[in-house]
């Protein structure tokens, strides 16, 4: 969105990042070999920064997988287990509360998510038609979204108003669609060669059809960036459920709020060792919410560098 | 399938990718385009409704739910003006006028959030802001394609871990038993714990946020970098450039539209502060330290049920800040640059 930040080189963003060919060694042939003492601290550098962006995920890991007693002994604070336990996980699926919670946000994240790219998908390939009835109008009407936000308390009150309080459906619906990934969506499709589309079209094929069959099976690697930037807010959100559910309902997110942050025991827990948070239990929860991020993220990570991305933030 | 998905990679010049074609349509004298919207364009209204029926209704849903979860709400702000009341609704509640922002400026606690909300965002700008560019810079370095990748992803990933893991992470680490602590106190520092010091905190949401979309906020500086003219740095190479003098004399320069950009950009949302983040996390060091203007609204507003007075100080935060990034998007064309809202009001 950012638009119009420079020339494209020449052969455009194909071999994202830098035009650079697939070869182990891209060093252009003009570039001077660095000096040693520069790619040491080069090196020292990187080796620092991933550090710090995994050891305190490191730390919980380590932390989940320690007895009690090892914790204690060391102050709180466990590198490497020396007998990894699996104690504070079975605590936790012996059953009861986070197990609840996790069936929760797994299936409201999946709701939400595919409720969120269909309505997305069929508003952006609705507005690629250039003179559309209104299409200038409802466009604007989502991007100004993208200026304002009505505030806490006005929305808390629509929601109310609509009767969603302690329902899921206002753990989806309020945060349905963001004109963000509307936009990715719909610069995407633009994007795809429309000669193929008039020619379906010539041949007898209706909209809906084109959509369905041409534009979503050429879309996968947008859906995947956009589901996953979804399934994420729906995953990882708590403050709606905060406003609106009462606990019997709440997604994992706030119960590691509730169990971890603050550190209160789970309500009506059916099993005892949770009504006592333990360190190593509250460490488990967090990696358990944690799990799903790291799964996926492979996967799509590679979207990321391949400017799927980088063309959607400036498209 | 990398084959694959490289044909799929948008091919973004990025105006004409996104929304100026729609704007481009009702300009005169536009090339002529393809026979199919030239035919359109004469025929009448309803022939085109009836021929836009199934765009249209594809559209509905989402227009519906920009209307019904943005706009509308943006109405219910007028109780800023009202004594709500909960059990009197809209209609009935008193119209106090002006009353509520008149409070507003007279509680201290709001002027106490207004300081904090700035203090953080100022910090932010200040410690945060350069970190996206100067690792940006040093990803771009790497010349080994894997290993930049590895870096790469792994820099991405805290961006898609939620506030509430963040928090609970950081607890872990800066909090009382956490690793740094253990340091401090081997290096025969003082202990102190990070995550409920109210000197500390707008320290500690900073390198919450640093450690969470620093990397993440490369992405744009990548994209940026990517787009210097490689010839540029050829033909410095040539008459004798070093790396000192590329780096100042041909990177900087290439990226620095992008920097002022973003920095206009933030200026512009110096108003708002990561509202979870800091809704986790008021309570651990008090409302003196940890309230910004968000959290002043929730709490006020939806927790001690002063709907009014909180509505007014959501509403003043709401239209400073339309105003801020809007003139901030102003100063952006100003300085040659599009604006990120620019897209279709201005092509």
């Amino acid at each position: 969105m950012v638009a119009g930040l420079g020339r494209r080189p020449k052969n455009g963003p194909k071999n994202s990042p830098r035009n650079r060919p697939k070869t182990k060694d891209t060093r252009p042939i003009w570039m001077e070999k660095p000096k040693p003492a520069m790619q040491v601290s080069k090196a020292i550098a990187l080796v620092v920064i991933c550090f710090l962006a995994l050891y305190p995920l490191l730390a919980v890991l380590a932390t989940s997988l320690s007895s009690q007693s090892e914790i204690a002994n060391n102050n709180g604070l466990v590198l490497f287990p020396k007998e990894p336990t699996f104690a504070a996980y079975q605590t936790i699926f012996a059953g009861g509360v986070v197990t609840d919670a996790l069936i929760r946000s797994l299936v409201i994240t999946t709701v939400g998510t595919a409720l969120s790219l269909v309505v997305t998908v069929a508003m952006a390939y609705g507005l690629t038609r250039r003179d559309l009835v209104g299409g200038r109008f409802f466009l604007m009407t989502a991007l100004f979204t993208m200026l304002f936000s009505p505030g806490i308390i006005p929305s808390f009150l629509m929601v109310k108003e609509l009767g969603l309080l302690d329902s899921y459906a206002a753990l989806v619906l309020p945060t349905l669609m963001s004109a963000f990934n509307l936009v990715v969506v719909r610069s995407f499709f633009m994007n795809l060669p429309q000669e193929l589309f008039e020619a379906a079209k010539i041949d007898g094929a209706g909209d809906f059809r084109i959509l369905v069959q041409m534009v979503l099976p050429l879309s996968r690697g947008v859906l995947a960036v956009v589901g996953l930037f979804y399934a994420v807010g729906y995953w990882n959100a708590f403050f709606n459920a905060m406003l609106y559910l009462n606990d019997d309902k709440w997604p994992l997110s706030m119960i590691l709020r509730q169990y971890v942050l603050l550190g209160q025991p789970m309500g009506d827990s059916a099993v005892a060792e949770i009504a006592v948070p333990s360190q190593a239990i509250q460490m488990a929860v967090v990696v358990i919410s944690l799990i799903p991020i790291v799964i996926v993220f492979p996967f799509l990570q590679r979207y990321f560098t391949k400017g799927v991305l980088t063309g959607a933030i400036k498209g | 399938m990398s084959s694959n998905s490289q044909t799929l990679t948008p091919q973004a010049t990025p105006d004409a990718a996104g929304l100026a074609p729609v704007a481009e349509g009702r300009r005169r004298g536009r090339p002529p385009a393809e026979p199919a919207a030239r035919q359109a364009r004469k025929k009448s209204l309803m022939a085109r409704i009836r021929r836009d029926k199934v765009m249209l209704l594809l559209i509905a849903p989402g227009f519906l739910y920009f209307v019904v979860f943005h706009y509308v709400p943006l109405a219910g702000n007028v109780i800023a003006f009202l004594d709500y009341k909960p059990y009197l609704g809209f209609v009935d509640s008193v119209w106090v006028g002006l009353d509520n922002f008149a409070a507003m400026f007279q509680d201290g606690a709001f002027w106490e959030a207004l300081r904090n909300t700035l203090v953080i965002t100022g910090l932010q700008l200040a410690l945060f802001f350069p970190v996206p560019i100067c690792l940006a810079l040093l990803l771009n370095s790497i010349v080994s394609n894997k290993i930049r990748k590895f870096v790469q992803s792994v820099v991405y990933l805290p961006h898609f871990i939620g506030w509430v893991i963040i928090v609970a992470v950081f607890s872990e680490v800066l909090g009382a038993t956490g690793a740094v602590p253990h340091l401090l106190e081997s290096l025969g520092l003082p202990r102190f714990d990070a995550m409920t010091t109210p000197e500390f905190f707008p320290f500690l949401v900073t390198i919450q946020s640093i450690w969470k979309d620093a990397g993440w906020g490369t992405i744009i500086f990548l994209a940026a970098l990517m787009n210097v003219d490689q010839e540029l740095y050829e033909a410095a190479a040539v008459d004798g450039a070093n790396a000192r003098h590329r780096l100042w004399h041909i990177t900087l320069p290439g990226i620095m539209p992008v920097i002022v950009l973003l920095l206009i950009l933030n200026l512009g949302s110096i108003l708002s502060v990561g509202f979870e983040q800091i809704v986790l996390q008021r309570d651990n060091v008090g409302p003196g330290a940890g309230e910004v203007l968000d959290t002043y609204v929730y709490f006020h507003g939806i927790q001690d049920g002063q709907w009014g007075p909180a509505a007014a100080v959501g509403l003043v935060k709401g239209i400073v800040g339309l105003i801020l990034v809007l003139g901030a998007n102003k100063l952006a064309h100003f300085f040659g640059q599009e604006g990120v809202y620019s897209n279709g009001k201005s092509k």
